[in-house]
């Protein structure tokens, strides 16, 4: 970390000076480590119409952490991951095997959830507040550890694109025709689920449950107005996550609103901007 | 079978013997009593009014929906049954029409390992290029697959098809919603390919006139084989008249199209 601190001081920002605001260089730090890692995850949450699943995940995540704090492990995010794993899984499964619609089945799940999260942390008149902020978020509170678990979420989820990418790719383009070519396609959407479901259990106590989603969705979205192929694709969404993320971290420090929030409104204004450019950029 | 001797030149799958082959799907029987030889070196037309079975039957043939009874594919010295490469062009493909896959994207996906989202190597694109070429879709490679047209896209995905080279190349209605001259250049494609490569085409189609033409068989399919033998035998048979009676004489005037 204190490398990081060093490099830092080279910027003309107050709060880069050295010694202050410890608080300010972690976040930029986990900021830059969880953007490539939702910006990359996201183009395939895109282009497989999955914005609504990645949104009840959340909700998944959400219950992990009151159940964890119920059965008093030591490391809540354990219990978050497990349980989110748990919920894509359970509705993968579901969803494979019933007719009913995938916005079907999620609902109904992402609601139960999100229910009995609530119920048990309700349960004999205690208090809601003091999970407040996992539904906002609060980045400035994270630990060199945490980061370190970030950094580790960001090599998996890269070695993870590097070697299953393409193969996903074409799952998404044609289950059908994967098939014929002898992909497991079932897996492949499981596997991506999962992927999806750690990231979200890990990040969401920084970026927050209400705004998560955004973070996977909006990068993508708007680097799909604007790209031609996969390589555009990616590299659009990566800037566009990376700059909207550091850019609404700072914004945030000196306007003081959630950082979370701040991110997502910079997320949403480059997606209109690139909505209106749709066209005459690339092909 | 008489066309036995055709087998002797191809290194593949020469016959595939379907025996006793049936689809039940749930309650649902789509399927049943299914007995057909089919052979390298021809092209065989699956024909046969909606709801027929036929896009199941060339799912059951790929392994994506279970099947009963027997499907043996036989190499031409006797040995049999390995899972053969099967080359596989769908009926529909409904492709996003704002996804940013290009064609290029698409072979780099399918075939070669690099992450396409990271790289291009030049010699794979060069190899894209050969294959596109040979269905004149060569100049499609930057295209986004969304911004083909119906016929773009149906030689991109045959192309797709070929690469690697099958030894059973299944075409599911690969043609509609393809002009005349595209539709002519497609079946031109697909008889050289089964020329050179000396090929099991199994193809599923609506163009009585195209499949006059083209097909060395053709089969008639009603949940069962109702007919099947050459061309001028099944399309002139008195069952192929009962099933299509009303509707082929309209399609004709229409040229032929679905």
């Amino acid at each position: 970390m204190e490398i990081w601190y060093r490099i830092l001081e080279i910027l003309p920002f107050e709060w880069a000076r050295h010694g202050q605001m410890t608080f300010m260089k972690n976040a930029l730090l986990a900021v830059i480590l969880l953007t490539p890692v939702f910006a990359v995850l996201g183009t395939m949450i895109v282009n497989n119409n999955m914005a609504f699943f990645s949104d009840a995940l959340g909700h998944g995540a959400f219950t992990g952490v009151v159940i964890g704090g119920l059965l008093g492990f030591g490391l809540p995010i354990l219990s978050v991951i497990v349980f989110s794993l748990l919920f894509a899984f359970l509705i993968a499964v579901i969803k494979h095997k019933s007719k009913m619609s995938g916005d079907t089945v999620i609902g109904v799940i992402s609601a139960t959830a999100v229910a009995l999260g609530i119920f048990l942390v309700t349960l004999g008149g205690k208090s809601f507040a003091r999970l407040n902020s996992y539904l906002i978020g609060d980045i400035l509170s994270i630990t060199p550890e945490e980061i370190f678990l970030l950094f580790i979420l960001l090599v998996v989820v890269l070695v993870f694109w590097l070697l299953f990418f393409n193969r996903l790719l074409l799952v998404s383009i044609n289950p059908s025709l994967a098939d014929s070519r002898g992909i497991n396609t079932f897996l492949y959407e499981v596997i991506f689920s999962c992927f999806v479901a750690v990231t979200v259990a890990v990040s969401m106590p920084w970026v927050g449950l209400l705004v998560i989603n955004s973070f996977l969705v909006l990068p993508a979205a708007s680097a799909r107005n604007l790209a031609g192929n996969q390589r555009q694709y990616h590299f659009i969404a990566f800037a566009i996550s990376a700059f909207s993320g550091i850019s609404g971290l700072i914004l945030s420090y000196y306007i003081e609103t959630a950082t979370g929030a701040t991110i997502v409104l910079i997320l949403a204004a480059i997606f209109f901007i690139s909505h209106c450019l749709r066209g005459r950029v690339a092909g | 079978m008489t066309e036995r001797k055709e087998c002797l030149r191809c290194q593949g799958v020469c016959c595939t013997k379907i025996e006793n082959f049936g689809v039940t799907i749930g309650s649902l029987e789509i399927l049943r009593n299914i007995n057909l030889h089919i052979h390298c070196g021809e092209l065989t037309a699956i024909v046969g009014p909606n709801g027929a079975g036929k896009t199941t039957f060339i799912k059951a043939l790929l392994g994506q929906v279970p099947h009963t009874g027997n499907l043996t594919f036989m190499k031409s010295d006797g040995s049999g049954n390995k899972p053969p490469v099967m080359g596989y062009v769908p009926q529909k493909i409904t492709l996003d029409p704002t996804s940013p896959t290009s064609v290029a994207d698409l072979f780099l996906a399918s075939k070669y390992s690099s992450p396409v989202w990271l790289m291009k190597p030049k010699k794979a694109i060069a190899d894209i290029r050969e294959r596109l070429k040979k269905v004149n879709a060569d100049h499609l490679m930057d295209r986004p697959l969304g911004k083909l047209s119906g016929g773009e896209l149906q030689r991109v995905l045959l192309a797709l098809a070929l690469d690697p080279v099958p030894e059973i190349l299944l075409l599911d209605e690969p043609v509609s919603g393809i002009d005349q001259n595209g539709l002519m250049l497609f079946y031109e494609n697909v008889s050289a390919l089964k020329e050179s490569y000396d090929l099991t085409i199994i193809l599923v189609s609506h163009d009585f006139d195209m499949v006059r033409k083209y097909a060395d068989r053709v089969v008639l399919l009603n949940r069962t084989v109702i007919a099947s033998g050459k061309p001028e035998e099944v399309l002139e048979s008195d069952s192929f008249y009962e099933i299509f009676s009303a509707r082929s004489l309209k399609n004709r005037d229409r040229g032929g199209e679905q």
